[in-house]
């Protein structure tokens, strides 16, 4: 099965900042990749539905209760760039 | 030939739950706290760190959809939504997608006398994003030369009500998203404080040629900081789509802010492929099963609700303008209320009280008071009695608010009682009827006006205190015979 | 000493023969003797391993033992996160990267007494099956070093082969603790999902990721995941119930167990003597009293595409938060969204970015239904034949792997290729079972064999106590080359 792929598209999608040759060069493994994959079309699935967990375990909750939180020195000694208190960014492009 | 219009308006409100702890880890909830105190490896998204649903905002979320008269799922799914944004720290946002806890609910709203019934598609329960600073031009997103990142509201539980495109004009959302609100607060579940952020409210709007069924393109709005705003911000809305289809031109489907001093909505640049959001089922949360004894539970854990008050007391003998002000009346006025009338005010003069000049003077004060429904009930005793007249106990009923006084200590110390002792009075319309024979004699060959007359003579000799209805009753009396 | 295995050096460390600190010193002898060939390492934290190490001297003069890892060196995958100390997980994205907190594994380790000797290698953020997709180089095979280890867990495989440590932790996604540990001639044990906690442990896909250990015995393998089982209120995947009791039958052997040979995992693409000693020692359990069978699994020979969608779709999200802002590498950009696409497309190496680009493919809009959502219906097919079949079968076997290790750089421009080489592993991911490699023996260029171990979910206890019997039956004892003193 041939399958059609936007790479462009993806890689924007995932925020991967790839040249035109990377995107061509993926483009052709996604395609070999894809194809093989799309024997799971093939299987008959009637009556099967996604499961969640396989114990079929449900409703895991946590108290509503206060745990301490980080130090915030130590969050912001981890980030690439910081301003005060805050994490900083540039600017966005979108709103 | 002009084409009247329809609008069709859809609003979708978020509101933070106020919970101790947020979502998905045990950080706390708390507004306004120094920025980026309020974090931990699940809330920052650090690498490893995995999500555990908070079961009070479980909870809380079905309170919402009972209320909304919803039907509880008894499976429900997160899912991941999938966008990337600096405020968002996984870059998706655990939210719900087609298993959401809470469908088809409905809110009957009222604007003027006319009662419509608003459709609740859903009520999901999702995580807030961490809050975004753009410096720089007075912080506007579009020549921000940065923007700092706090983190500390990431995480907190939102629940997003999403209503069907029902609504029909401006006022009309505006009152969905007062009752909504009012609801949300009375539940106990959020501080539902639209200046604050606690809840936060987004417009569609459309418009099409009225009679007709198919939707038009529709508008997002945002950016609507209270209920004033929204009404215009909907109004302006939907005249700019007007204008636009009257022209001949075509709506665009975007989103667009609203700017409350231009009075106007201002298109966002897009968001590029910003409805790909490649849901998927959360691996890391197991599905959500409520069980019906728990639903159960939690329905009769709700408040009275406004709809069934309004009921009860249009039950109770009241208009239904007064009925409804009254059910969505603040907690305080309507503890006043039922006070007073458990200690006998006759239900429908308790509720104008309260409906009526209880709220504007309450209103009218600076600081927040409240009045016990004892002191009501004592001032429309007096009122029954005949001692204090409509006036001067409206007057009565702001220094009370004020002093927290009896309605007998304030109308005394105003000087404001009527005398309606019977014997008293006779006594002074005695006297009138006795130095006015020329007056009398003129009444009783027909001359009604002299009546009226006569009455004046009482009020000025009792320097106005004496019921007036007593004096006509006394005095017509004392003539006729 | 580095010879001894977690139970010896238990005792050891019990009857006062030996110190921690004289273990711990034995085994970084060992590692600073095969690390310059074998890369096994990203992290090996000396002032931390030797504190640890006196602090379990303390307790053990004072009779006060947390237990059977008392003083006991081990080693840990970089993709777990380690309180003040570097995890990579194998990524220029993460290079340097010291985070706040103890992944609860670890925890429970430290809590053990274990003295925590380092962060071992691996293919970047666990995608890959040679420990090849390192950002900071591969990690070799012991027995070859010319061959790779498997992946992706290789550095622990590698470490534990060695005995510069006495055992490690993996994770394992689509066979990233079993296979290397067959490549490598130790034991690898993927748990059922859900026994183990994953707080901590940086997601690859989240529905399929089980944390497990490496070790030289069976029993070692069972004294580790001991340590580490059990509930966590602060993962929601997390089995509430009693983890099963597995050590008082694990002697009991193989006899009147029923034995599943599953047809699918075999045939072509094989090699002949894996496939030999694999059905060599089938025969031996049939000597040994089991009643084996042929089994059918027909999802089996669709696993591999079915995990070649659902764990991308996972890693495209789980990977998403690694985007320059708060943590990692950040590379300039003009506007937020040109920092984040450079960053990402910077840090991420060839395979990560394949398998992201993948994922965000087969979730997207006008795909899903065709390949994630398909996916999802086929994987619990998969689970529901899985559960036929254990009607009929006690336990199923299989080889680990097709072939035994290969060449470096063998199969790195071949994605697909490389992706086969877990096609005997992914089922057990899968369905979320238990499934344990052990080394079986070597073929005629040494290298080991890996015998695999499936059983029902929760079904550790047969799981293991078959492994026990395969164990002794195979008495593999070989050591690798490079494990020998010069």
């Amino acid at each position: 099965m041939h399958v059609d792929i936007d790479i462009a598209y993806v890689a924007r999608l995932a925020r991967l900042g790839l040249s035109a040759e990377e995107l061509s060069f993926y483009r052709d493994q996604l395609g070999v990749i894809l194809e093989h994959a799309a024997k799971v079309q093939e299987v008959d699935t009637e009556g099967f539905e996604a499961t969640a967990h396989p114990l079929g375990i449900v409703n895991q909750f946590r108290p509503d209760e206060i745990r301490p939180s980080l130090d915030r020195v130590e969050v912001l000694a981890a980030a690439p760039a910081t301003e005060g208190v805050y994490f900083v960014v540039p600017p966005a492009l979108e709103g | 030939m002009t084409t009247a219009w329809e609008p069709v308006i859809g609003i979708e409100v978020h509101v933070e739950l106020s919970t101790q702890s947020k979502m998905f880890c045990g950080c706390e909830v708390s507004f306004g706290g120094e920025a980026n105190t309020k974090v931990c490896p699940t809330c920052l998204g650090l690498p490893g760190a995995l999500p555990v649903a908070n079961s009070v905002a479980m909870d809380w979320i079905v309170r919402i959809g009972l209320a909304l008269q919803c039907e509880v799922s008894e499976r429900s799914v997160f899912h991941r939504k999938n966008y990337f944004y600096a405020d968002l720290p996984k870059n998706y946002q655990v939210s719900q997608f087609d298993l959401p806890v809470c469908r088809d609910g409905f809110l009957d709203v009222t604007v003027g006398e006319e009662s419509r019934r608003i459709g609740i598609e859903r009520a999901h329960m999702e995580e807030d994003t961490g809050k975004s600073l753009h410096q720089g031009d007075g912080g506007r997103i579009h020549s921000a030369t940065s923007t700092l990142l706090d983190f500390n509201r990431s995480g907190v539980p939102l629940v997003e009500i999403v209503s069907r495109p029902d609504l029909r004009s401006a006022p009309e959302a505006r009152a969905y998203a007062q009752d909504l609100r009012n609801l949300v607060a009375e539940l106990g579940v959020s501080d539902a404080r639209m200046e604050a952020g606690s809840i936060r409210f987004d417009a569609n709007v459309s418009v099409r040629p009225m009679g007709t069924d198919a939707l038009g393109t529709k508008v997002e709005i945002k950016n609507m900081n209270s209920f004033r705003s929204l009404e215009r911000a909907i109004a302006s809305e939907i005249d700019r789509q007007v204008t636009l289809l009257e022209k001949g031109e075509k709506v665009r489907q975007e989103t667009r802010h609203w700017d409350e001093e231009a009075g106007a909505t201002y298109s966002m640049r897009s968001k590029e492929e910003s409805s790909d959001y490649r849901y998927f089922a959360e691996p890391d949360l197991l599905p959500l099963v409520f069980a019906a004894d728990k639903v159960e539970e939690l329905r009769a854990g709700l408040p009275e609700l406004p709809a069934d008050r309004r009921a009860r007391f249009e039950g109770l003998g009241m208009a239904p303008h007064t009925a409804r002000a009254l059910a969505h009346a603040g907690a305080e006025l309507r503890r006043t209320f039922e006070e007073a009338v458990a200690l006998g005010a006759p239900p429908a003069t308790a509720a104008n009280w309260v409906a009526g000049e209880l709220t504007a003077a309450t209103r009218r004060l600076e600081t927040p008071a409240t009045l016990d429904g004892r002191l009501l009930f004592g001032l429309i005793e007096m009122t029954e009695e005949g001692r204090l007249s409509s006036s001067a106990a409206k007057e009565v009923l702001v220094e009370m608010l004020k002093s927290g006084d009896e309605a007998e200590v304030v109308a005394a110390r105003l000087d404001l009682i009527q005398i309606s002792d019977t014997s008293a009075l006779e006594a002074a319309v005695s006297e009138v009827v006795n130095s006015q024979p020329e007056a009398v004699e003129r009444y009783r060959s027909g001359e009604q006006k002299v009546f009226g007359f006569l009455v004046g003579m009482v009020m000025k000799a009792t320097a106005g205190k004496a019921d007036p209805k007593l004096v006509n009753q006394i005095l017509r009396q004392q003539l006729e015979t | 000493m580095a010879d001894f295995t977690i139970a010896s050096a238990g005792s050891a460390l019990a009857a006062g023969e030996i110190s921690a600190t004289e273990l711990l010193d034995s085994v970084l002898a060992r590692a600073s003797l095969t690390e310059a060939d074998l890369h096994s390492f990203l992290t090996i934290d000396h002032e931390g391993a030797q504190a640890a190490a006196a602090a379990s001297n303390e307790r053990l003069r004072r009779g006060q033992s947390r237990g059977p890892l008392e003083g006991v060196p081990l080693a840990v995958k970089d993709n777990f996160c380690t309180r003040n100390l570097e995890t990579t997980c194998g990524s220029k994205i993460l290079f340097g990267y010291r985070p706040p907190y103890d992944a609860t594994a670890v925890a429970r380790l430290r809590a053990a007494g274990a003295v925590l000797v380092g962060k071992t290698n691996c293919d970047e953020f666990a995608m890959g099956s040679s420990t090849e997709n390192s950002a900071f180089g591969p990690t070799r095979n012991p027995w070859n070093p010319e061959r790779v280890p498997g992946g992706s867990s290789g550095g622990s495989a590698a470490a534990v082969a060695v005995g510069s440590v006495l055992g490690a932790f993996g994770s394992d996604t689509g066979g990233s603790i079993r296979q290397p540990a067959a490549l490598c001639g130790v034991v690898g044990f993927k748990p059922t999902y859900g026994l183990v906690s994953r707080y901590g442990l940086v997601a690859f896909a989240s529905s399929l990721d089980q944390i497990g250990p490496f070790a030289r015995t069976v029993g070692d393998a069972l004294t580790l995941f001991e340590a580490v089982a059990g509930h966590d209120p602060l993962d929601a995947t997390s089995y509430q119930g009693p983890v099963p009791e597995i050590r008082p039958t694990l002697a009991e052997g193989v006899s009147g167990l029923r034995v599943g040979i599953v047809r699918e995992l075999g045939g072509e693409g094989y090699d002949a003597e894996v496939a030999a000693a694999t059905s060599a020692m089938v025969d031996n359990l049939a000597d040994e009293g089991a009643k084996v069978s042929e089994v059918s699994l027909p999802s089996f020979e669709v696993a591999l595409s079915v995990y070649y969608l659902i764990a991308p779709a996972e890693c495209s999200a789980n990977l998403a938060r690694f985007d320059g802002v708060r943590y990692g590498l950040r590379v300039a950009g003009e506007t937020v969204e040109e920092m984040m696409a450079r960053t990402r497309a910077e840090g991420f190496g060839p395979e990560v970015t394949r398998r992201i680009l993948l994922g965000t493919y087969a979730l997207s809009a006008g795909y899903y239904d065709a390949f994630y959502g398909k996916a999802q219906k086929v994987r619990s097919r998969l689970i529901a034949e899985m559960a036929t079949v254990f009607e009929q079968a006690d336990v199923l076997v299989s080889p680990t792997s097709p072939t035994t290790a290969f060449e470096l750089g063998a199969k790195t421009q071949d994605p697909l290729a490389m992706y086969l080489s877990d096609v005997c592993t992914i089922p057990a991911n899968l369905a979320g079972t238990p499934a344990i490699s052990v080394p079986i023996g070597l073929d005629s260029a040494g290298l080991p064999i890996g015998f695999q171990i499936m059983a029902p979910a929760l079904g550790e206890k047969v799981m293991f106590q078959t492994a026990k019997a395969v164990e002794a039956l195979a008495n593999f004892d070989a050591r690798p080359p490079l494990a020998v003193s010069p």
